[in-house]
Formats: structure tokens, sequence, C-alpha cells
């Protein structure tokens, strides 16, 4: 009897969480279809699901429009700097914090998460102004510095819980058998973390590559990544659902089969800690 | 070699000055155990000597050598912890070889002290598994060997046993003693448990709330306790403490016997109590008796055989020149 229940309870979840995924996956997936319609069927209505006739026409033409390959290389640029530039920083950071931590390290934790909570647009002008003055406007440099920046917290909120687990006896083994502070981190620490950087890394990458706000402020022509991409096909004078959904498909096919096949670090990663 | 002395070492956390001022001197080859109940900073004081904690003040030398800011990894001391402390990701014959690694020993030397460890401590077929795969016994075997194969001037052991069951402590108790016999190298043990410091240790340091209490052998503790804290500390079954008129009889403020130091006999004796609870070892009895006009419940060690059980009379004698008599400082009165 008991069983049975167990058994029901578990088709009711399993039902429930297809129907969740399939319903937050829909708008992706009509994206993608869209992609393929005509600009005349993409608007049809009622809209047609899957029977219509599939057309590559949309990709060739947003080939011919717009040079994809200087937006993803931006992209990867700015999201991959972004992502290393914040994991140099946030480590040593995120170690202190765990290690040798002071009075004030959970004000400064505080602290950190707390810019997040500002809306971005808060700051524009001053950020905005800043880039001018130092010709950071429409640079990769500037946007991989300023991504950096807002994810950093999170990054280093990440690093800190991970690192936490590690038992601080370890590392003092470490150093009790001769272990210089470059050993301990280098044979010991390093080892021990990799998962947890890792899925920071991945997370970070994923954040930085979707960022649409600063990307799109902040770069014109030249530094301009696929969100911009994106943004360039949503043009209010006329109707191209089909030519916007073909840029949207190529620029989130990169990270859709990235995250695709990371997602088990990137669970493991983002529940860490979490679960005791 | 392996000297170790403490001037004048304090230590303190914030405000909570956790070690008065502490003099202490461990010479080369002695097993001294640290004791005292949790919380009177024995750990603490370990930490300070193997140098992972910073003293407040004080110095501390090695061999004459001043090692009081000398980082951890340079004093020359192996440390086994209470969880083991093993590195994760590496196997058991790398974990043994990381203190040797880090000296940067030749392999072959390397090699050589990790099978005769291995020997030692039987961890010959261990060798290639990880620590995860291995039972609490076995990981501990792992810590000692990673400690004695850099062969340090002195060891560290903060409470190693109390992660492992009453049969395994024993014996790896045992283990830990006839490795000091071998190597006959400084060690220093902390534990709470007196029974493992009165059989280990060729010196027993009792801490209370960081101040030690006494320095001495196990019989020297046992015969002569310095206080009375330091009475009810040592020894199983505690010491009976008892105050009041039948101190005065002994003109003192009061007045400690130890369980094995009164007799149980047929009639007559200086007290008679109801037994409360008969605790029979087979080995021996402990007997609670209560209702002997004391205040306190008097403890009884006596031979296994002796019968009496819950409810019964029992006449009892302490053995008068064996009784301890403590002023009302709770300081001893020779």
């Amino acid at each position: 009897m008991a069983r049975n229940v167990t058994t029901q309870r578990k088709i009711i979840n399993t039902t429930a969480a297809w129907v969740i995924g399939l319903l937050i996956f829909f708008p992706i997936l009509w994206t993608i279809l869209t992609s393929f319609k005509t600009e005349a069927t993409a608007i049809a209505d009622p809209p047609v699901f899957l029977f219509f006739d599939w057309t590559l026409e949309n990709y060739q033409v947003v080939n011919e429009r717009s040079n994809y390959g200087r937006f993803l290389w931006n992209s990867i640029f700015i999201a991959g700097g972004s992502t290393i530039l914040g994991l140099i920083v946030a480590i040593p950071a995120a170690w202190s914090m765990a290690f040798v931590p002071s009075r004030r390290t959970k004000d400064i934790l505080l602290w950190m998460l707390s810019t997040k909570m500002l809306p971005a647009v808060g700051v524009l002008y001053p950020i905005y102004l800043i880039f001018i003055k130092f010709g950071l406007l429409d640079s990769v440099l500037g946007l991989t510095i300023v991504l950096m920046l807002i994810n950093l917290p999170i990054i280093v909120w990440m690093l800190y819980t991970y690192f936490r687990e590690i038992p601080g006896e370890i590392l003092e083994a470490a150093r009790m058998d001769g272990a210089s502070l470059k050993s301990e981190l280098l044979y010991v620490l390093t080892p021990m973390a990799v998962p947890g950087i890792a899925s920071t890394l991945l997370l970070n990458f994923i954040l930085a590559w979707n960022e649409a706000f600063w990307t799109l402020n902040l770069t014109a022509a030249k530094a301009a990544p696929l969100t911009a991409f994106i943004a360039s096909y949503s043009s209010p004078e006329g109707l191209f659902y089909a030519k916007l959904s073909a840029a949207s498909t190529m620029a989130i096919a990169p990270i859709l089969i990235l995250g695709w096949f990371s997602q088990k670090q990137l669970v493991r990663g983002l529940t860490f800690g979490a679960v005791k | 070699m392996g000297q170790i002395t403490l001037k004048q070492v304090t230590k303190k956390f914030g405000d909570v000055e956790v070690i008065p001022p502490l003099d202490l001197t461990i010479h080369d080859g002695e097993f001294t155990v640290f004791v005292g109940p949790s919380g009177c900073g024995k750990s603490t004081l370990l930490r300070l000597i193997a140098g992972l904690e910073d003293m407040t003040s004080g110095s501390m030398d090695i061999d004459g050598m001043d090692a009081t800011s000398v980082p951890p990894s340079k004093r020359g001391l192996a440390m086994v912890f209470q969880s083991y402390a093993l590195y994760p990701h590496m196997s058991v014959r790398k974990n043994i070889a990381f203190p040797m690694r880090m000296a940067g020993m030749d392999q072959a030397e390397q090699d050589k002290r990790i099978e005769q460890a291995a020997a030692a401590l039987n961890l010959t077929d261990y060798l290639d598994r990880k620590p995860g795969q291995l039972s609490g016994g076995q990981r501990q075997r792992v810590a000692i060997g990673r400690a004695i194969v850099r062969e340090p001037s002195a060891f560290l052991f903060d409470e190693p046993l109390s992660n492992l069951d009453a049969a395994l402590r024993v014996g790896m108790r045992l283990e830990i003693s006839e490795m000091h016999k071998r190597l006959n190298t400084t060690m220093i043990y902390v534990t709470h448990d007196q029974v493992e410091a009165m059989t280990m240790a060729d010196k027993i340091v009792v801490l209370r709330a960081g101040v030690i209490e006494q320095v001495g052998s196990p019989l020297e503790l046992y015969h002569s306790p310095r206080n009375v804290f330091v009475a009810g500390f040592i020894g199983s079954p505690k010491m009976n403490l008892i105050e009041g008129e039948e101190a005065a009889k002994h003109s003192a403020a009061s007045i400690g016997v130890r369980p094995e130091h009164i007799d149980v006999v047929e009639s007559g004796g200086m007290w008679t109590g109801t037994v409360g609870v008969a605790e029979h070892l087979g080995s021996d009895t402990f007997f609670h008796v209560h209702e002997t006009g004391l205040a306190e419940t008097i403890t009884v060690r006596t031979e296994g055989d002796i019968m009496l059980k819950h409810g019964d009379t029992i006449h009892l004698n302490p053995r008068v020149d064996l009784i301890h008599r403590f002023d009302a400082q709770g300081l001893r009165i020779e």
C-alpha cells in the first residue's frame, strides 16, 4: 500500500516536472520553429505549430546582412575574458574570506551582494561618463571589465560557499607537512576545489553571455556581442519575426549546447552548500 | 632531538584569555599528555606549539632555538588530527609521501620509507586506495604514517582516537605507545580521556581553564594530587570527595578517598550505608552507596565476587593512611 502511494506520487511529480519544464522551454522552441518559417507564416493567425514549409531563407538573409562571426567572437571574448578576470580576482578574495575571516567578513559579503540589488540603470550614467572619459565606449576591453565587475559578487559568493566546505584541518595538515603557501594552494586546495571553480566558471560564462543591458548600452558596432546582434533584428519599422528568430537561435545555440553538456556540473555547483 | 620549552606563553581570542601566562618544558623523547575537561585550552596549547595559532605573548624554543615566529611548515613537527585530515584527492601512498615531497626528498628514499611505514601500520594492501575507501582505523593509520615518514623532532596528537569505536581505540592506544617506545621521539598527546592519559603518558599535564593544575607522572598524579581538581579528574571511578564533619575529623576542609581504597567489611566499619546501584564488571564490582550519614554518595570498588545488590546494607572501611586531605582552597595538605 505504502509503495503504491509512492509510485503515484512519483508519477504526479514526474508529470508536473515535465509540464513545467516544457512550459519554460516553449518560448525557446517557438523561437527555433519560427526561425524556419517564412515571414508570412511567422505572423499567421491562428499560429502554425509544426506543419509549414520549412525554409532556411531567414538564416541566409541574416548571414548576408550581418557578420555573425564577429558578434560571436565578441561574445566569446567578453564572456570568457570577464569570467577569467573575475576568477583571478575572486579566488584569492573567497579564499581569504573562507579561511582567514575577519570580524567584517560577513558584512563585506552582504555589501557585495547588495550591489546586485541596485537596478543597473541607476549607475548607467556615471559608468557611461567614465567610459567616455577613458575611451572605453564600444570596446571589448571596457565591456569585459564591466561584466567582470557585475558578476564578481556572484563569483565570490559561489567560491566562498564552496571553499567553506573544505575542512580547514586539511589545509592545516598541509602546513604541518611542510607545505609552503604556494604548495598548499597548488597541491591541496586547488585540486579539492576544482569542481567548484569549474561550475562557477560555467555559470559566470553563461551569465556574461546572456547579459544584455550593458552590452546594448555601451557598444555600437565594433564591440557588439550576440545580444546586440539579436537586438539589431528587432526593428520597430517592420515585421521580421522569422529573421529575428533566426538571429536569436544563432545567438543562443552555442550557450545552449554548452549548458546542455555541463548541466550536471552546473546543478552541482548551484546546489552546493545548500544541502548538507 | 625534540625538547620544547614554553616561556610565559599566553593566548587571547579577542578579549577572552584562553591561556594565562604558562611555562612548560617537554623533554626530548618524553610522551607528554595534555589532559583536561573540554574547553580547558589543551587543544589550543597544542596548536600554539604547532604554530597553527599565534601566541599573544611569550616565547617557545624547540631544541634551544627560538621558534616563536617560525611558521608551522618550518618547525619540524608532525601532527595527527582528530579528523585525520587526509588529502581526499590523493591515494594513501601519495598522502604518506606528501611531507617528503614537500621536503624535496629523492624518490627512492620516499618509496623506501613509504614501504616501511606501510608495513609497520598494516597498510601495504591499501596504498593505492583513496582515503574515502578506508575505515576509520585505517585512516588513522594513514595519518600516523604521514607523520612518521618525515622523522619529525616531535609528534603532536590532537585527540586522535576520539572518532574510533571503543575496541579500536584500545588497540590504537597500544600501537601508539609501542611506536613511542620504538621511535623514542617526543610526543605530545591531547585527550580528555584520563584513561588514555594514565596508560600512555610519561608525563601528564592537567589543565583547567588554560592553567596547569599539575604536572607529573601518572602515578604521582594518582598518589599525590596537588589539589581537589586533579584528585577528582585522575582515576576511574572518580575519587570520593567528602566535606563537612567527616573532613573536620581529619582536620581538613575536604578529604578524598579513592573507591579502591575502601574495604567492604562484614560488620562495623567506619561507614554503614545502603547499596544504590551495583555495577558488576566481572573483574571488579562498583557499589554506589547512599545513606552513610555523609552528604555524598560513596563509590566503592571491590572484587568481582562480592554479591550485594540494590537495597542491601553495606559496611565500609576506608584505609586511613590513603586518605587525601585538602584545605579550604582545595590544596593538598601533606
